[in-house]
């Protein structure tokens, strides 16, 4: 791998070896060179702000942060742009020896698309619905090279489809983004990006919306391209296990700060940066279970940095110097540069593997669902049979339109056109909520997705959780309060969040609101549907603590999830859905460790992972 | 991968959704036929009464009446109402002993010719304003402009129609008629100048709503997803405007259209009375008040069925161009989708902010 490191303090060493750089590169073989780049909101506040880095041509650069951190911001800095309110005030960009911060015009137009391609989160949005495929990718090719003869025209789409694994036939050409797979339609973006010939190709977190298989084959798609045609790769992810495989760099921001840039093998290794530490203690592993570690506190918004370094107030390394002084980016060595006072210098010791306590299941379980058969246009559920023992957890997995959430939804008794024999405790239940007596009813709780939508925005913290406790249990005034104030003890939010609205929370404190909205009923079991895929990883690992420490005081939990990582996180059992139908389950550990089902196979050896 | 794929040889599923929403609308045509049919019964008057006048003796009204066959069961009134009406004859006015179906017919063609105009004036100008606009967003010229509608669309219509009347016809600078009084032996287009101050006076009070529909939605488009990645993919800026950003704004648009034309074709009153315009408004209402019941049944009937012929057309307009809806391949999509206005790309997004 090529070891070039490029910073504000020490002069650029172009890349000594490393991916051919045969293709006609800028200045010093380089792709790309950012200097002293600052984005900042109309108020001045800066969002981004002293960002050096340099790429060689090939090289792939892995963009890693939270929500918050700037990097979606730097990532559409690098095409000159900055979304509505915010601004590009200061620095340099160079790509293949252009400087496109003083382009205007019809030149910026052409160095967009023409020598940096832009790969968006979400293919679904970033396509436009009223055009057919054929049409976006000749417009494109056409908006820069308007005098390519038709022929030859027709060849580079044909080749753009067959190097990003499309086929390139007509019929294909004359399908609408509609017609086509969430993969498909990310590789129609990956392909409307290469067909240029780009050097640079910036992508903003373009496989989240995406199952694992299908991530891990856009992934390799990538990387082949990248390194086949020479062309550099800035790829912004919030998850440092998806990036593993695919960069030659992670580079890590923080609070709209570069924190810490280092060669992938070194980084994973040995992170000198303490939030790179957190990130990666963070990250659930498919390949061993150990307690995750969330990094507590918030990460600053833009104006509100703390002085001196701004990751010092969550820091359990940070010194009296911390606080006064911003550190710079430093050079460890020539693979690793980051920006802290006292970064760690030896590797880290590997983690305590927890041995999984193995549940002795109870004889009679307490949720039984037998034969359980679900359609709506067509049919999704068939013949499905599961058991839920008291206090474990059980993780359902699948794909997306596995059918997973509606089966969650059934067992919550929100499946309207469900059949199926439900018993519970020991007498049998209706399968939908408003039929079950308010004995039962308040006994199976639900937590949604996704915590920005799953409150009510009008209702204070407490009225959301007042409603409830009055339906059920008729409370009211002192006892009610004396209830709220317990489960938000409980969920660990501070009393005077009561008073607060939704907006006035961050992702995961309103996660934690949901969450005790269901613990406020007194519930044997929560049905979690993906509760924390909405949310960052350091996050994610609080709330699966929090799960954890539930199931600890006796809560029976059933976990729908898509990430095998956080089934080896929090799961005791494991039951794997495909298209609406079990496949594979288990005790967490023999599914994950010897996986029987070839689906299941699948799925792990395309989860992204750590070790 | 599955993959889910239009062929061109199946029949659009739209095709047998059109068909439904057609028996739908007959079927609400019908409805609203019964509806006034036995509203017209419970007015408290006499159809004989009113053509033999207040001093007619009683044995006359009562041999009128069995003449009329007003004293047959309501049923088999309506029954040989609707089915001389599904004979295209609409029954004999009470007033005027004319056919209903000439009078209705030379007025409703009179009505038509004012909505075209008015669609003629309205859509294009609408369309360009909304567009300007929408480019320009939050720019002086747009608050301006945007103020300027917003007065536009307070002020009544008739302050708007007297306002235009005193622009072009008064005696020393006399342009356009003030009154439209047409030559019933002349065809309409051969005195279309009586048709221009109703037009200009109905499309002013109509085109703040369209205007700023266009501008509402073509910033959503403008600030959805697809056309920043087409500016960041260099797409010239014309393109982004016609070829990704108009076509998914125009939805919108055709629903709000349909929805000026609905409230237009029957209460154009506006243009009929200021202008004398003889449209089919002041037809239903002098019908009304003559209590001519036959003319007023034929007057409800046409204009219900021109209401459920502009939803139809809104509708296979609004499939037609979403790509999603016209590709589907079951009806039920189509219906899911068609549920309110709002688009499917139009719904938040999954990912939390």
């Amino acid at each position: 791998m090529n070891a070039h490191a490029l910073m504000a303090s020490s002069p650029a060493t172009p890349a000594p070896t490393g991916f051919a750089p045969s293709v006609g590169a800028g200045v010093a073989g380089e792709a790309l060179r950012v200097e002293n780049l600052r984005v900042e909101l109309a108020s001045g506040a800066d969002i981004i702000d002293h960002i050096h880095f340099s790429l060689a041509p090939g090289e792939i650069l892995g963009l890693v942060g939270e929500s918050g951190s700037g990097k979606t911001t730097l990532a559409t800095a690098l095409l000159a742009h900055a979304r509505r309110g915010a601004q590009i005030a200061g620095g340099r960009i160079d790509i293949a020896g252009a400087s496109l911060l003083e382009l205007k015009g019809d030149a910026l137009r052409r160095a967009r698309g023409g020598l940096i391609g832009y790969v968006a989160q979400d293919p679904a949005m970033a396509l436009n619905p009223a055009l057919r495929i054929g049409n976006l990718l000749r417009e494109t090719l056409l908006a820069h090279e308007p005098l390519l003869a038709r022929a030859a025209q027709a060849d580079r789409l044909q080749q753009t489809l067959v190097d990003v694994g499309l086929p390139g036939d007509r019929e294909f050409l004359r399908r609408f983004p509609h017609q086509l797979s969430g993969g498909q339609q990310q590789r129609v973006m990956l392909a409307l990006a290469f067909v240029l010939r780009p050097r640079l190709i910036v992508l903003d977190e373009p496989t989240t919306a995406l199952d694992v298989g299908t991530q891990a084959h856009i992934l390799q798609t990538l990387r082949r391209l990248c390194k086949e045609q020479g062309v550099a790769a800035v790829y912004v992810s919030h998850d440092l296990a998806v990036i593993k495989d695919l960069v030659d760099r992670v580079m890590v921001m923080y609070a709209g700060r570069i924190v810490e840039v280092a060669q992938r093998e070194r980084l994973f290794a040995r992170p000198a940066h303490p939030y790179t530490l957190g990130l990666l203690a963070a990250i659930p592993d498919v390949a061993r279970q150990r307690p995750l570690q969330a990094i507590a506190g918030h990460a600053p918004a833009p104006g509100q940095r703390p002085q001196g370094c701004a990751f010092a107030p969550r820091c359990a390394r940070r010194s009296a110097a911390c606080t006064s002084l911003e550190p710079s980016l430093n050079a460890l060595d020539s693979a690793q540069q980051v920006a802290c006072l006292h970064p760690q210098l030896t590797a880290v010791a590997a983690p305590t593997v927890v041995p999984a306590t193995m549940l002795s299941c109870a004889d009679t379980p307490l949720l039984s669902l037998r034969d359980l058969n679900l359609s709506y246009d067509r049919q999704v559920l068939f013949d499905l049979s599961l058991d839920l023992y008291k206090g474990e957890c059980l993780a359902v997995v699948g794909e997306s339109g596995s059918g997973k959430t509606s089966l969650a939804r059934t067992l919550a008794g929100l499946g309207d056109t469900a059949q199926a024999e439900l018993t519970f405790d020991g007498q049998p239940l209706s399968l939908l909520a408003r039929q079950r007596p308010a004995a039962t009813r308040h006994r199976i709780q639900y937590i949604f997705q996704n915590p920005y939508r799953a409150l009510n925005p009008r209702q204070t913290v407490a009225q959301c959780l007042q409603a409830p406790l009055e339906h059920f249990f008729g409370l009211k005034g002192a006892a009610c309060r004396a209830r709220i104030d317990a489960a938000l003890a409980r969920v660990a939010l501070p009393p005077d969040a009561a008073h607060k609205y939704p907006h006035h929370l961050s992702g995961g404190e309103r996660q934690r609101v949901a969450i005790a909205r269901a613990l406020v009923c007194e519930p044997s079991v929560l049905i979690c549907d993906e509760v924390t895929s909405a949310l960052d990883v350091s996050v994610q690992a609080a709330i699966l603590a929090l799960l954890k420490q539930l199931q600890g005081e006796g809560m029976t939990l059933l976990f729908v999830t898509h990430d095998l990582g956080v089934v080896r996180a929090i799961a005791d059992r494991v039951v794997v859905v495909r298209e609406g139908r079990i496949v594979e389950q288990g005790p967490a550990q023999d599914v994950l460790d010897h996986p029987q089902a070839a689906y299941t196979q699948g799925l792990l050896a395309h989860s992204p992972r750590l070790g | 991968m599955p993959e889910p794929c239009a062929t061109s040889h199946r029949l659009p599923a739209w095709l047998p959704w059109f068909i439904g929403r057609l028996g739908y609308g007959l079927l609400t045509a019908w409805v609203i036929s019964l509806v006034v049919f036995i509203a017209t019964q419970a007015l408290p008057s006499d159809p004989a009464r009113v053509i033999l006048g207040p001093d007619a003796p009683l044995e006359s009204i009562q041999t009128l009446r069995e003449q009329l066959g007003l004293n047959r069961p309501i049923l088999l009134q309506y029954l040989s109402w609707l089915g001389q009406v599904l004979h295209g004859d609409l029954g004999i006015s009470l007033d005027s002993n004319q056919p209903v179906a000439g009078i209705i017919l030379a007025r409703f063609g009179n009505t038509l010719a004012l909505l075209g105009g008015v669609l003629l004036v309205v859509v294009p100008l609408a369309l360009s304003i909304g567009v300007s606009l929408a480019l320009r967003r939050d720019s002086r010229l747009d608050r301006w402009a945007l103020s300027a509608l917003i007065f536009l669309k307070a002020t009544p219509g008739f302050l708007l129609a007297i306002g235009l009347v005193l622009l072009f016809s008064m005696p020393q600078f006399s342009l356009l008629p003030a009154v439209s009084i047409l030559d019933p032996d002349k065809h309409l287009w051969q005195q279309l100048e009586f048709l221009l101050l109703p037009i200009l006076a109905l499309s002013l009070s109509s085109l703040p709503y369209l205007a700023r529909l266009v501008r509402a939605s073509m910033i959503e488009a403008l600030e959805s997803d697809y056309v920043s990645a087409a500016r960041l993919r260099g797409v010239p800026e014309w393109r982004i405007v016609w070829r990704h950003t108009l076509p998914n704004a125009l939805v919108p648009a055709v629903q709000g259209v349909a929805l000026t034309l609905r409230t237009l074709i029957g209460g154009a009153l506006l243009a009929e009375v200021i202008f004398s315009y003889p449209g089919i408004g002041t037809q239903l209402n002098t019908a009304i008040q003559m209590r001519d019941l036959p003319l007023i049944q034929g007057v409800v009937l046409v204009i219900t069925l021109g209401v459920v012929a502009i939803n139809l057309l809104a509708d296979l307009l609004t499939v037609l161009l979403t790509p999603r809806l016209r590709t589907a391949r079951r009806v039920t999509l189509i219906q899911r989708n068609r549920r309110g206005i709002q688009s499917w790309w139009r719904r938040p997004a999954a990912k939390a902010p």
